[in-house]
């Protein structure tokens, strides 16, 4: 048998999956001792280049509150034409069409390598994508220069027949009217008031009176394609549409000395909602939303327009002194779940040097699977290429991104779930397989992502319910299934589905096994989303003492050691990395709002709650690379021993990549070694991280801040403040902050070296 | 007089015949009075015989002349003058005869009535109808006309009355004795001694004095008394039946006796009523024949009377006869008038006294009919009335009333009036009314006027009262504003609050402070103190003006307001010369001008900033109707040309105003026309419930620099709605937006409207449709007027704080509830135009042209005016188009040339007549070109402790323009009837404050109406009639809303020619020379005649239906009256002098006002007509409104109530 590491690799390659228990223990009570939950990463649409959709419906139970769909696990007796549900057992006969089935013709989905599964199915019209834009114009004119062309760049890179919608906003909302000849047509609101939905709808003149359906049911979006003049087919209004982000001016209302701009950010969120929710509700639709600064006035309002009056920080926010932070943030909550509701996504893009009032709308893109992109200036590569990377294409020709997913997860008997911690929300379905105990969003087995991207990855916590004294069936095995229902954006609708299993083990004689099913690496990324989780809603103390916990509880159950000698502490090899994982995720933006601006850690903890489980390790502990005469590439500590004078370092923390020159590579350097011809090696070996950046840069969304800097360089702060400072002389501060957020210093969670740790 | 006359007459019809002839005069005559007239009459008899005793109450009551009593020495002297009544009472015949028309005419009014009642109910009660009763009273007035005279009788001509005094020492009281007697004498009863002048005449009339009371009795009483007595008392007899018939039935019989008489005695009645009307005549003729015969001094008071109350003097006699003859119309009243005007000619001069008994003969002699010798008298009498007088009078006048120029004029003809009076006479005969000729004729008047001014107004003199609006001349500054810029209801206050307060006249002053200067006139020189601003008073504040008294050889100077001392600034400093005034007096506007502007400083900028150039936004309507009707693309083609010609100070110089521009429906679109944009830019805004700009830059930009984009707008706006299907709008929304959008210019302008319907949108200042026209004549009338909610207002507050003023150009096809659309133009001194049923073809160049006007006329802005008065009075009310936060301070968003503010004031202290009252008018405003300025007017006005003089100077048509503007604002609060009647009151109070304390004593029965004010009731009755207070069934809510607004800021000429029509004969038609305006009455219009008709507001071109052929060939180049296109709003342009001629004068008939006048070809009874004879004011309205004749028959009555 392969290894648990090949085990697993082959597990996420094939359905996107990574849990953090190989083996479930069978019963609640020894699941609870387990400390990391039974749980998993899941990527509802993991590329997956090799399968081709079926084009057909699935099969589902029949039974009313199971509806699972038919999976290679299910029990087929080919002769009566019938399938048992392996998760109600429930017998089903098959539908006509699968008249033909034998056990030489069987359909895909009975297929075990089809264990995840994907359906082409025809429901409703088709509709095309829908891409609004929201426009900040309060912005310096060499940033609105560069938006507007990333902007009308953008035009070209979307499908012909996808939507389009402009608003702009600044003092006042501006919705653009883009089908009219001549005269530049739009419809403006005011920047301070909150206008329902319908008041909007009817501003925009969008409501037909006679029209209106039953019990006033959303007019057809085919109708509505017709007659909604702010979002119109991309290759009709093309022109228009350039001219018309060519024509924009930044906002004119002047700003007197000593103020912020008007910026009425909820405002025109407000209204790109409603103009949407009033248009097309339940079709897939992007928000884009570019902000050069924070909300200003009106509702949504994050910071006043004093510029004497800073900002909130976290400080702020510690000693309740942000006035606006609640207010904010419960209009954008209920924006985003509006937007939720109709399954449009919102992203925020996000360019300035001072905060945005991201912490307070990051709800918009959080619960709608948005994006969030934080930048210093429209006019970076960080933004133009982030931004491109939105619209970057799959081996298909099709972007990476879906709308409208709705998973559901069915379980086996024995297990239940708790919650899933991801861009999503919980669509509230109380099926009998939904556990009491919340962890995450809760109390559903179905939630709604609005946006989907392929490395877009849910955090889902289940439960073991099974009795400790009620038998597991002897070699049963618990199964789950996953089913995503999306709109592809080649604007299909689609389901795919996915089917785990895993076996049960009985946690008392088998431990061993349990312990070498455990994936530290998926189970080091679920602890983090929990604590991340947490750390939304609890005091940043708290969350850490929370993970402390867990991870001395895991040490206990796990570890072998000798009572009071630290140094004989062994961990097994499965497990061996996680700790380190703890210790850099304790020091990491995630839970540590020190140094950082409260929008910055909304932007970090955003990315670590989405991306997949690589991305996220790599988020959790950045990855070191050396560069030397002395040998290839390779990864080095995270560790100040690792910074030496003779290597080029190569740190990913996911959102910076920073290329370190050693002090005597700088030297050379600075010397113009690399243009000599004789020393074309040390060009090479200057060259050869900055390749394996490239490749990282291209690649990665959003763009991480890319820093190249050389020992003593004042970037080099960057790397200094990630290593682990064992030979540090200058990092007494952070230690000091750690210190202080372990005043109860325990036994070795007091010491903060990760070799000793 | 006149009235009295009348009612005489009336009665002498009514009961004439049957009762007269039947009964004898007085009991007799009632019995059969009572049928009808008669009734009237019979009272009047009735008292006559039961009245001795009632009679004496009236006397007593109106004349304190119960020092008649005395009557016998009034008899001869008084009775011409006040005390007529009692002296009346002692000729009885006398008084009988005058008396009875006055008083029945007015008697049935009210006071007489009830003064005679007792007999007279009983016997009368019945036989007085109200109509009746008014006839007669109309009868009455003229005769009253006359009669004032007989007041100024006293004074000969009312106004004159010094001169009468002097000249007619003798002679006027002859005249005020007969005015004064027909007067009281109507009232109390006739024939017995009773009151004054019914007893005096009765008994005269009964006795020979009697008589003599009749023809002579005003006149010549004494004199020719005698002699006229003996033939009066056949009079007396006859007049006292008929007489006290008429007097004491007074009311009853009078309006009865009127009618009736004038049926059966044409011919007399005729007189009478023309008498009555001519009363004035009569009077006139009545003095005249006194002055003639005994008096030809007495002519010339008579003239004057004339001028005021022509009828007074005639009026007795013609009462008398008048009475007589219907009372007469028995063969022996007949005969006694007959004999009664003989006598009285007779007994006077016979020449003169024919003349007067001409006039006296006419009436009395007509009613009687019969006589011939009446007859003949009849036409001199009748020239006399006006004409008669004016020309015979005129050099009388002159030198006894220098003041009185109106009676000179309307008497000047006296003589000739005479015949006028003879001729109206006859009219009224007909009708059993007055003759309108012999009833003070405004357009007389005016040509009267026009003929006296030929060397330029100078307004140095103090009290001076300017030439009528209606009169071209040149003014010249020599230290008062010059009369465009402030006109006074009196150029001689009284001095304390009792008199003001007894006489009634409004004080008032209408102010236009930026009135357009006909070119040989120069506008107001703009002076400049330098930094320091404007040299003002210390404590009142006010600015330097050539009153100001420097002292202490010009290192100070005292204020003439408030007397405080001011020390003068170093750099103002001067030398005076030996008569105190400083040296550089004449090279300084403010020391020698009444009308020049300061310079402002920041210190009177909003803010303390200088002020930013103003701009005007175009809010244009796109909603169905208006792209229907074609408007929008009419008005954004105008504009492409129009905004080249916005207002600007230097023509040479581009406008500095910037422009805006914004469309609506339910939601409102802005439009970005910055220079740099190669399309403009459309922002709409639907969230009308919290209006605001929603752009910056680019919204109000300089028209030049803009140009393609904004052309590029204008074409693209119509194209853009024509498909639009909205049919709701918002109103509200729309003010704000353009309110907002001047806020964040930080500017001042103005914000052109064009609206089509009522605001049912949902927004601020939705209206709902609350047209209801059931509430007409209830007590909820007046919500009519209110505006519906209260948003406005507080809208155009903040309007007017931003000096945002809103024209707005209404084109309804139905209910827009003008009076609440309206508050905010009138609230921020802008304008409302309404063109109602727009359609392209019909009402464009209307449209265009007040479109034009409105945008190029000269406007300030963001102006605060603020008047300020010497010691003693003070101003406390104000009238026209602005906002007033507090009491002094009228502030007005705008303020254009065409914008007039009328100012009450009011006394707080005594005036001194030395000092006169002066007062000082300053209007701080922004002008177009965006600097600060102050125009000040300065106006100083006598003040007098008689009020003879007050009444003496006087304008009629500023009062007429301050009581609308009092009126119309009243229907707010009030009642429209109790406004009217307000109207009424006051000015039966006037006339008769006038009647009791200037006019020389005469019969109650005599309507004196003072010289300066005769033409008072007539137009009176046309801001009665108004549509305002007096709506027909075809007009709507809207258009009286609108009205009422629109006069509120009009100035004088404009409110007289809207109340009183201008109608020119088109017959031959001369360069350079208008022709003589005829009056607006229906009777004037010749079938075969094109008459034009200008109200301010519409003109009218009136065809006749057998017109001549030529005149049709002329003007419409057709030979057919049927071919005539009467939906033509221009004439063809036919190349021949008339046509050219008739066409110059429409143009410049519209160049004079400040809208566009649509010509309207009315033919002669053709469908049209009935609009056009509404403006035919002199006559019965179709709503209601009485006809002039009818109207001063009532103000006569209502006079003698008051004086009872």
């Amino acid at each position: 048998m392969s290894t648990y590491q090949e085990f697993i690799q082959q597990n996420e390659d094939r359905d996107g999956v990574r849990f953090s228990w190989n083996l479930w223990p069978s019963s609640r009570l020894e699941a609870t001792r387990l400390v990391v939950p039974v749980s998993c990463l899941f990527t509802p649409l993991k590329e997956r280049p090799d399968l081709p959709p079926v084009q057909y419906e699935p099969v589902l139970c029949s039974r009313a509150n199971c509806k699972a769909v038919l999976n290679p696990l299910c029990q087929v007796d080919f002769r009566a034409k019938v399938w048992a549900c392996n998760f109600c057992f429930q017998r089903n006969p098959f539908p006509p069409s699968y008249a033909g089935i034998s056990e030489v013709n069987q359909p895909a989905e009975l297929m075990p390598q089809f264990s995840t599964i994907e359906y082409i199915v025809q429901r409703g019209p088709q509709t095309p994508l829908i891409f609004l834009y929201v426009v900040d114009t309060c912005l310096e004119e060499e940033d609105l220069q560069a938006l507007k062309g990333s902007l009308q760049m953008s035009l070209s890179l979307l499908p012909p027949n996808a939507l389009v919608g402009l608003i702009t906003f600044g003092r006042m909302v501006q919705v653009h009217e883009l089908s009219c000849e001549g005269i530049a047509k739009s419809y403006v609101f005011r920047g301070t008031k909150d206008l329902t939905s319908k008041q909007i709808q009817e501003m925009l003149g969008l409501m037909k009176p006679a029209a209106t359906g039953p019990q006033g049911r959303p007019v057809a979006p085919q109708d509505a394609v017709a007659s909604c003049r702010f979002l119109q087919p991309v290759h009709r209004v093309d022109m228009n549409l350039t001219d018309l982000l060519g024509e924009l001016q930044r906002d004119p209302w002047p700003v007197p000395q000593g103020k912020r701009p008007l910026r009425s950010t909820g405002v025109a969120l407000s209204v790109a909602v409603g103009l949407l929710e009033g248009t097309f509700p339940n079709t897939g639709a992007r928000v884009m939303l570019f902000v050069g600064g924070p909300p200003t006035q009106g509702p949504g309002m994050v910071v006043g327009d004093e510029l004497k009056t800073p900002i909130r920080s976290w400080h702020d926010i510690q000693k309740d002194n942000a006035r606006h932070l609640k207010k904010a943030t419960k209009f954008y909550e209920a924006l985003a779940n509006r937007s939720a509701a109709n399954g449009h996504c919102i992203d925020i893009y996000a360019c300035a040097l001072d905060q945005t009032g991201l912490l307070e709308m990051k709800c918009l893109s959080n619960l709608t699977g948005g994006h969030i992109v934080m930048g210093d200036s429209f006019n970076t590569s960080l933004f133009t290429q982030t931004f491109q990377g939105v619209f970057s294409k799959d081996f298909n020709g099709d972007f990476r991104m879906a709308f409208g997913g709705v998973l559901e997860i069915k379980t086996s008997r024995e297990l239940k779930v708790c919650g899933a911690i991801g861009p999503c929300v919980s669509l509230n379905s109380k099926a009998p397989c939904v556990s009491e105990n919340e962890m995450g969003i809760g109390g559903t087995n179905q939630w709604k992502m609005c946006s989907l991207t392929p490395s877009s990855t849910l955090g889902i916590y289940l439960e073991v319910v099974n009795q400790h004294n009620a038998p597991i069936p002897q070699g049963g095995r618990g199964a789950i299934q996953f089913v995503t229902q999306y709109q592809h954006s080649n604007t299909q609708k689609r389901i795919r589905v996915t089917t785990i299993t895993r076996n049960w083990a009985d946690a008392q004689s088998q431990i061993q096994h349990i312990e070498s099913s455990f994936d530290q690496e998926a189970a080091a990324v679920l602890m983090a989303r929990l604590g991340v989780f947490r750390a939304e809603s609890e005091e940043g103390p708290d969350v850490l003492r929370w993970l402390d916990r867990q991870l001395i509880r895991l040490c206990q159950k796990f570890g072998q050691y000798n009572k009071e000698d630290p140094t004989s502490f062994r961990l097994s090899e499965s497990l061996s990395l996680y700790p380190q994982f703890m210790f850099h995720l304790r020091r990491s933006p995630f839970l540590q709002v020190f140094n950082n601006s409260p929008d910055e850690s909304s932007y970090y903890r955003h990315h670590f709650t989405r991306q997949d489980l690589t991305q996220s390790l790599i988020m959790i502990q950045p990855i070191l690379y050396s560069y030397s005469f002395h040998g290839p590439p390779e990864p080095v500590l995270l560790d100040s021993s690792s910074i030496l004078p003779d290597r080029i370092l190569l740190m990913d923390t996911f959102f910076q990549l920073v290329i370190y020159h050693g002090e005597t590579i700088a030297q050379w350097q600075k010397a113009g070694y690399q243009e000599m011809p004789e020393y074309q090696n040390f060009k090479q070996l200057l060259k050869a991280p900055q390749d394996d950046a490239n490749d990282i840069l291209e690649t990665r969304f959003p763009m991480p801040r890319y820093i190249n800097t050389e020992h003593g360089g004042s970037q080099a702060r960057f790397l200094l403040s990630k290593v682990n400072p064992s030979q540090t002389h200058n990092n007494l501060y952070a230690w000091g902050q750690v210190r202080i957020v372990h005043p109860w210093g325990r036994g070795f969670m007091g010491s903060l070296d990760s070799e000793i740790f | 007089m006149n009235v009295n006359q009348h009612t005489p007459m009336a009665p002498p019809y009514g009961q004439p015949q049957p009762g007269y002839g039947q009964p004898g005069y007085g009991q007799p005559n009632y019995a059969p009075l009572d049928g009808g007239y008669p009734a009237p009459y019979a009272p009047h008899n009735g008292p006559a015989s039961a009245y001795h005793p009632g009679i004496p109450q009236q006397g007593p009551a109106r004349g304190p002349p119960t020092s008649g009593p005395p009557p016998v020495q009034a008899a001869p002297q008084y009775n011409q003058h006040s005390s007529g009544d009692i002296q009346n009472g002692p000729p009885p015949v006398t008084q009988a005869p005058p008396r009875p028309p006055a008083s029945m005419q007015y008697n049935q009014g009210g006071v007489n009535m009830s003064a005679q009642q007792p007999s007279f109910p009983q016997h009368y009660g019945p036989p007085p109808t109200m109509h009746q009763v008014t006839n007669q009273m109309t009868g009455m007035h003229i005769s009253s006309g006359p009669p004032t005279p007989a007041g100024p009788g006293y004074a000969p001509p009312p106004s004159s009355q010094p001169p009468t005094s002097s000249h007619y020492g003798g002679t006027p009281q002859p005249s005020y004795s007969q005015s004064h007697p027909p007067a009281s004498s109507a009232p109390s009863q006739p024939p017995p001694s009773s009151a004054p002048a019914v007893s005096q005449q009765y008994y005269p009339s009964s006795a020979p004095p009697s008589q003599q009371p009749f023809n002579s009795l005003p006149p010549t009483s004494q004199q020719r008394f005698v002699s006229p007595v003996q033939p009066q008392q056949t009079f007396p007899p006859s007049s006292s039946s008929s007489y006290s018939g008429p007097a004491p039935p007074p009311t009853h019989t009078s309006s009865a006796p009127v009618t009736q008489p004038q049926q059966p005695f044409l011919p007399p009645q005729p007189p009478f009523s023309s008498a009555p009307s001519g009363q004035p005549p009569a009077f006139t003729a009545g003095p005249p024949p006194p002055t003639q015969g005994s008096f030809p001094l007495q002519a010339p008071p008579p003239s004057s009377q004339p001028g005021s109350f022509p009828p007074p003097g005639p009026p007795p006699s013609s009462v008398a006869s008048g009475q007589y003859p219907s009372s007469m119309p028995p063969p022996p009243q007949q005969q006694p008038p007959q004999s009664q005007p003989p006598p009285f000619h007779p007994g006077p001069p016979p020449p003169q006294s024919q003349m007067p008994p001409t006039s006296i003969g006419q009436s009395n002699h007509q009613p009687p009919g019969p006589q011939g010798p009446p007859s003949p008298t009849g036409p001199l009498q009748q020239p006399p009335l006006q004409q008669g007088m004016p020309t015979g009078y005129p050099p009388q006048h002159n030198g006894a009333f220098g003041q009185v120029r109106s009676p000179q004029p309307g008497y000047g003809g006296p003589y000739p009036g005479q015949p006028n009076y003879g001729a109206p006479a006859p009219a009224p005969q007909a009708q059993k009314r007055l003759d309108p000729d012999a009833i003070p004729s405004p357009i007389q008047v005016i040509e009267d006027d026009k003929a006296k001014t030929n060397e330029p107004f100078t307004t140095g003199v103090r009290g001076q009262a300017p030439p009528l609006v209606t009169t071209n001349f040149q003014v010249k500054d020599q230290g008062n504003a010059s009369p465009r810029f402030v006109r006074c209801t009196a150029y001689n206050m009284p001095c304390t609050a009792d008199m003001a307060k007894q006489s009634q006249v409004p004080l008032a002053a209408v102010i236009k402070p930026l009135a357009t200067l006909p070119p040989d006139e120069t506008p107001p020189y703009v002076v400049d103190h330098g930094e320091g601003g404007p040299i003002r008073c210390n404590r009142c504040k006010a600015y330097m003006c050539p009153y100001m008294q420097f002292i202490e050889g010009g290192r100070r100077f005292q204020c003439s307001f408030c007397s405080c001392v001011t020390e003068v600034p170093p750099h103002y400093f001067q030398h005076l010369d030996h008569t105190g005034k400083r040296v550089d007096c004449y090279d300084r506007p403010e020391l020698s001008l009444g009308s020049y502007e300061f310079l402002a400083t920041v210190d009177y900028c909003k803010n303390n900033k200088i002020p930013q150039p103003p701009a005007f936004i175009f809010l244009i309507d796109v909603s169905y109707n208006a792209v229907k009707s074609g408007l929008v693309s009419i008005i954004c083609q105008e504009l492409k040309s129009l905004l080249d010609h916005l207002p600007r100070e230097n023509p040479e110089i581009d406008s500095v105003i910037r422009v805006g521009f914004v469309t609506y429906n339910k939601v409102l679109h802005f439009y970005n026309v910055k220079a740099s944009l190669a399309q403009p830019q459309m922002l709409v805004v639907s969230d009308v419930s919290d209006m605001f700009v929603p752009l910056l830059d680019g919204f109000l930009v300089n028209v030049n620099e803009s140009r393609q984009v904004i052309e590029s707008l204008l074409d693209q706006i119509p194209e853009m709605f024509a498909d639009t299907r909205e049919t709701e709008t918002v109103f509200g929304p729309v003010i704000q937006a353009g309110l907002e959008a001047l806020k964040a210019a930080d500017c001042a302008g103005k914000l052109f409207v064009f609206h089509t319907s009522l605001p049912i949108a949902e927004a601020p200042g939705k209206l709902k449709n609350r047209e209801d026209k059931k509430l007409i004549g209830t007590d909820k009338e007046k919500s009519l007027f209110q505006p519906q909610a209260g948003f406005y207002n507080n809208l155009a507050k903040e309007c007017v704080t931003q000096g945002c003023c809103v024209d707005l150009f209404l084109f309804p096809n139905q209910y827009v509830d003008v009076a609440t659309l309206g508050v905010v133009p009138v609230s921020t001194g802008g304008s409302i135009y309404k063109y109602t049923y727009f359609q392209a073809q019909s009402d464009q160049e209307r449209f265009l042209n007040d479109l034009r006007r409105d945008i190029q006329k000269p406007v300030g802005f963001d102006a605060v005016m603020r008047v300020r008065t010497s010691t003693g009075i003070r101003a406390t009310d104000f009238y026209g188009s602005f906002f007033m936060n507090n009491t002094t301070d009228v502030e007005l968003a705008g303020l254009d040339c065409d914008k007039a503010i009328t100012v009450e004031f009011k006394h707080d202290d005594k005036l001194s007549e030395e000092t006169g009252a002066l007062m000082q008018c300053a209007v701080l405003y922004t002008s177009c070109s965006g600097q600060r300025r102050l125009r000040i007017h300065n106006m100083a006005v006598n003040c007098c402790s008689q009020l003879a003089d007050l009444y003496r100077n006087c304008e009629t048509d500023t009062i007429i323009n301050f009581l609308s503007k009092y009126a119309f604002r009243g229907v707010l609060n009030n009642p429209t009837k109790a406004v009217r009647d307000t109207l009424v009151n006051q000015c039966a109070q006037i006339l008769a404050c006038y009647r009791k304390n200037c006019a020389s004593p005469s019969s109650a029965g005599q309507l004196i109406l003072p010289e300066c004010m005769k033409l008072l009731p007539v137009y009176l009755n046309c801001v009665l009639k108004s549509d305002v207070l007096l709506p027909g069934a075809d007009v709507s809510l809207d258009d009286r809303a609108y009205l009422r607004q629109l006069i509120s800021c009009m100035d004088v000429a404009e409110t007289h020619v809207f109340f009183y029509p201008r109608l020119l004969p088109l017959v031959k038609l001369e360069s350079g020379a208008l022709p003589v305006a005829v009056r607006d009455s229906e009777e004037r219009l010749s079938k075969g005649g094109v008459y034009l008709l200008e109200t301010g507001l519409h003109l009218f071109l009136w065809v006749g239906a057998s017109v001549q052929q030529e005149l049709l060939l002329n003007i419409f180049g057709t030979p057919s009256f049927g071919q005539i296109d009467s939906s033509m709003t221009s004439l063809p342009v036919l190349e021949n002098p008339f046509s050219q001629r008739l066409r110059e004068i429409i143009e410049s008939f519209r160049a004079q006002r400040s809208r566009y006048m649509k010509l309207v070809v009315v033919k002669q009874e053709d469908r049209a007509e009935l609009m056009f004879k509404h403006f035919l004011v002199e006559d019965k309205s179709a709503s209601g409104g009485a006809s002039y004749v009818d109207f001063l028959c009532h103000m006569h009555k209502e006079i003698r109530q008051l004086l009872s």
